[in-house]
């Protein structure tokens, strides 16, 4: 079971480099990984998706709280949070497919940004499940090339993550 | 105040009073400043002695140890004295120079990113960017390696930056800015309650006890709680001395070369009291077959090491010292009776009387390594702080030399480093001027760092190291012997300098024991000189530490014996 950690750490440079080293030396894979800066610009949050069946999710946790500029760990439950990933995607679209992939872009809610005489680049966010939906259908245009960032989860409710 | 000098100021706040270190290009202003100032500066003759010196003071002492190296080689040098103390708790502060900030990253002269390449073996680091911070990241550094779990902290300093002139006042303490480290030091109290109650209900209790309750100071409180409860006690390496070995509830060492009665006592308890420990795999070889019938208590410091190996039924988070101390008062409040748990009692002392360690009698007119460790003890009346090298003479050393005290048995334990005992001693000796410290040494890993001998010529530490001396790489080679069908690849060093004569030659005196009876006179006039001493002991070559349970067996692999 993929499962989404919530990490604050100290916004310091290295950081980074502490979190992803402790993964590989521990021998944990990380899935995915968002980093940026917190509404507070000295505290960074990390989400980072592992999955629980390839190593002892209390291991990875315990390890990473000792690193001293990790500040607190949430071990995001899918029911209680929402989830997002952000995806582009660059289709081939001629004049033929282009109404068929704009019907798509409608249901999904998804976004076209960019237009060429051969190119669409369309934006979607959703939750991973939906993202690879979207791409599935997609495929049969011609994906000339995707982006598609890590996951992103907030907890639901009045507490914060 | 140039930041040079603030970085010794700050230093002396901590209580520092000796650097181990080796000068280079970027240190040239922390040298400079060191020359006016009373800091004791103990020049080791290669970065890494000076590291394992700091280590060996660390441990000696529990105090934090400092030693200074300077950039590229001179801080790579440390990285297996850093290693070292990260594996075995030792709190050390590491500090190295670096290339001026404007030429980091350019691959220039002497340049190593030490930060990133000791990364994995650091409790913390720092690469000081602003002069101005160096007085809050040294108080950080040294109170990050001494507190929690100790471990060693790197500070990385470019030479400009101490070059440059900082405000400092030595009597306004910096805050520190250390938000995520707290680390829990209260046991819960409901757990110790829990543990207590298995306690009294145990019929087969064993208390497992390591590295852990000597950083805490817990020796106190563990004896009251063994004592009380009449326990039996086996100790992990880094915990000898944590319980007199020679009280009748020792069990001395376990694991992979403990002593059989330990073991057996591990496989049959009920119930397993961990105390500082993280239960090593030269500990519990195959962890299935790991007291198979016990349940487990684990105090230990660092929640990681709970469930990381073992999964536990009652684990304390919490300082050894003060989670000993409550559980006394709740053990306590069960009101043990001595003879709860007599036929368990008598089972261990039926096994200490059938299988005790072996002191071989010499058959060849050869010194026997056990009956040399134990001439060592008797001359030293046991009171020595030993360091030991890497090996069958550390195996031996822990067998045989049995420890009485924390903090005078000192050992690479996790690390397994070879030439780690002699430059420890040296820092063992710096710590404890008056004591008479004892490297016991193979010839293979005292030739690792041997050229501490002008270090502890220089500084007139009468440093005493007892090589047992076989000319082979000997743990490897009984490895080679056992399972290897006795191919004795590249183990054989016969081709070695004169030991006395070397040692001579470095300022120190030299002595040779060939025969059993001459051992203890040696050993006696050894001792007694002020000066460092190597005393080449030339033992049984093909000797071999017993017992033993192959890597990753269990107790009903084990070999009592040769075979």
């Amino acid at each position: 079971m993929k499962h989404t950690l919530s990490v604050l750490v100290e916004n310091k440079p290295g950081v980074l480099t502490r979190v992803a080293g402790l993964f590989a030396r521990r021998g944990f894979n990380i899935d995915s990984l968002v980093v940026a800066e917190t509404e507070n610009q000295a505290v960074s949050r990390m989400t980072i998706t592992v999955d629980e069946q390839d190593q002892p999710l209390e291991q990875v946790t315990k390890q990473l709280h000792k690193l001293i500029n990790v500040l607190k760990i949430t071990d995001l439950d899918p029911a209680g949070s929402v989830e997002r990933e952000l995806l582009l995607i660059k289709v081939k679209a001629d004049a033929v497919s282009r109404s068929a992939i704009m019907q798509i872009v409608e249901i999904f809610r998804a976004k076209i940004v960019d237009v060429s005489p051969e190119v669409l680049i369309i934006e979607m966010t959703g939750a991973r499940e939906k993202v690879s939906a979207f791409m599935e259908l997609m495929a049969p245009f011609g994906v000339v090339e995707l982006m598609r960032t890590g996951r992103m989860a907030m907890s639901r409710g009045r507490r914060a993550t | 105040m140039r930041a040079a000098n603030v970085i010794l100021e700050a230093l002396k706040r901590e209580g520092v009073d000796t650097i181990f270190g080796f000068p280079g290009g970027v240190l040239l202003p922390l040298y400079d400043a060191l020359y006016d100032s009373d800091i004791n500066h103990i020049l080791a003759r290669h970065e890494q002695g000076a590291g394992h010196a700091a280590d060996g003071y660390a441990r000696a002492s529990g105090k934090v140890g400092v030693c200074l190296a300077t950039s590229g080689p001179g801080a790579t040098n440390l990285v297996t004295a850093i290693a070292n103390a990260y594996m075995d708790s030792v709190p050390v502060v590491a500090i190295t120079g670096q290339v001026s900030r404007h030429l980091i990253g350019l691959d220039s002269f002497q340049e190593a990113d030490v930060t990133g390449i000791t990364l994995p073996i650091v409790k913390h680091s720092y690469l000081v960017k602003d002069a101005g911070t160096l007085p809050r990241i040294i108080r950080e550094a040294f109170y990050i390696a001494g507190t929690g779990r100790p471990g060693p902290v790197v500070i990385d300093i470019p030479v400009d930056v101490t070059k440059e002139d900082i405000d400092f006042d030595p009597e306004v303490l910096p805050a520190m800015q250390l938000p995520g480290y707290k680390p829990t030091l209260k046991g819960h109290p409901k757990q110790i309650k829990e543990a207590a109650r298995l306690i009294a209900a145990a019929e087969r209790p064993v208390i497992y006890a390591g590295g852990g309750v000597i950083i805490s100071g817990a020796s106190e409180e563990l004896r009251e709680l063994a004592f009380y409860g009449h326990i039996p006690v086996t100790t992990t390496l880094t915990g000898k001395g944590c319980f007199p070995e020679d009280h009748h509830l020792s069990m001395g060492m376990l694991g992979m070369h403990g002593t059989q009665y330990a073991n057996y006592a591990v496989s049959k308890a009920d119930l397993i009291i961990a105390v500082g420990v993280r239960f090593d795999d030269r500990v519990t070889g195959n962890l299935t077959t790991f007291a198979p019938e016990a349940r487990f208590i684990h105090i230990d410091l660092d929640p990681a090491e709970i469930s990381k190996n073992v999964a536990v039924d009652v684990p304390i988070v919490g300082d050894a010292k003060r989670v000993l101390a409550a559980l006394l008062v709740e053990v306590k409040k069960l009101e043990l009776s001595a003879d709860r748990h007599l036929p368990w009692m008598e089972q261990v002392e039926a096994w200490k009387r059938d299988h005790p360690l072996v002191i071989r009698e010499s058959e060849s007119g050869e010194i026997m390594p056990e009956a040399a460790v134990r001439t060592i003890w008797q001359v030293t009346k046991g009171e020595a702080v030993v360091c030991t090298e890497v090996g069958q003479n550390q195996m031996w050393a822990a067998q045989h030399y049995l420890s009485r005290q924390p903090r005078r048995f000192i050992s690479s334990g996790g690390l397994g480093t070879m030439g780690f005992g002699f430059p420890a001693a040296i820092g063992a000796q710096v710590a404890l001027p008056d004591a008479l410290v004892v490297d016991i040494a193979g010839d293979g890993s005292f030739q690792m760092t041997v050229q501490e001998l002008a270090t502890a010529v220089q500084y007139r530490l009468p440093v005493k190291v007892c090589i047992l001396n076989n000319q082979y790489l000997g743990m490897v080679r009984q490895w080679q012997e056992l399972f290897w069908n006795k191919r004795y690849s590249e183990t054989c060093i016969e081709c070695q300098p004169d030991f006395v004569k070397l040692a001579e030659a470095y300022g120190a005196e030299g002595y040779r024991a060939v025969r059993p009876e001459e051992l203890e006179e040696v050993l006696r006039t050894a001792f007694a000189t002020d000066k460092p001493a190597v005393i080449d002991i030339r033992i049984k070559r093909e000797a071999n530490v017993f017992p033993m349970i192959p890597a990753g067996g269990s107790v009903h692999d084990m070999m009592e014996r040769e075979p």
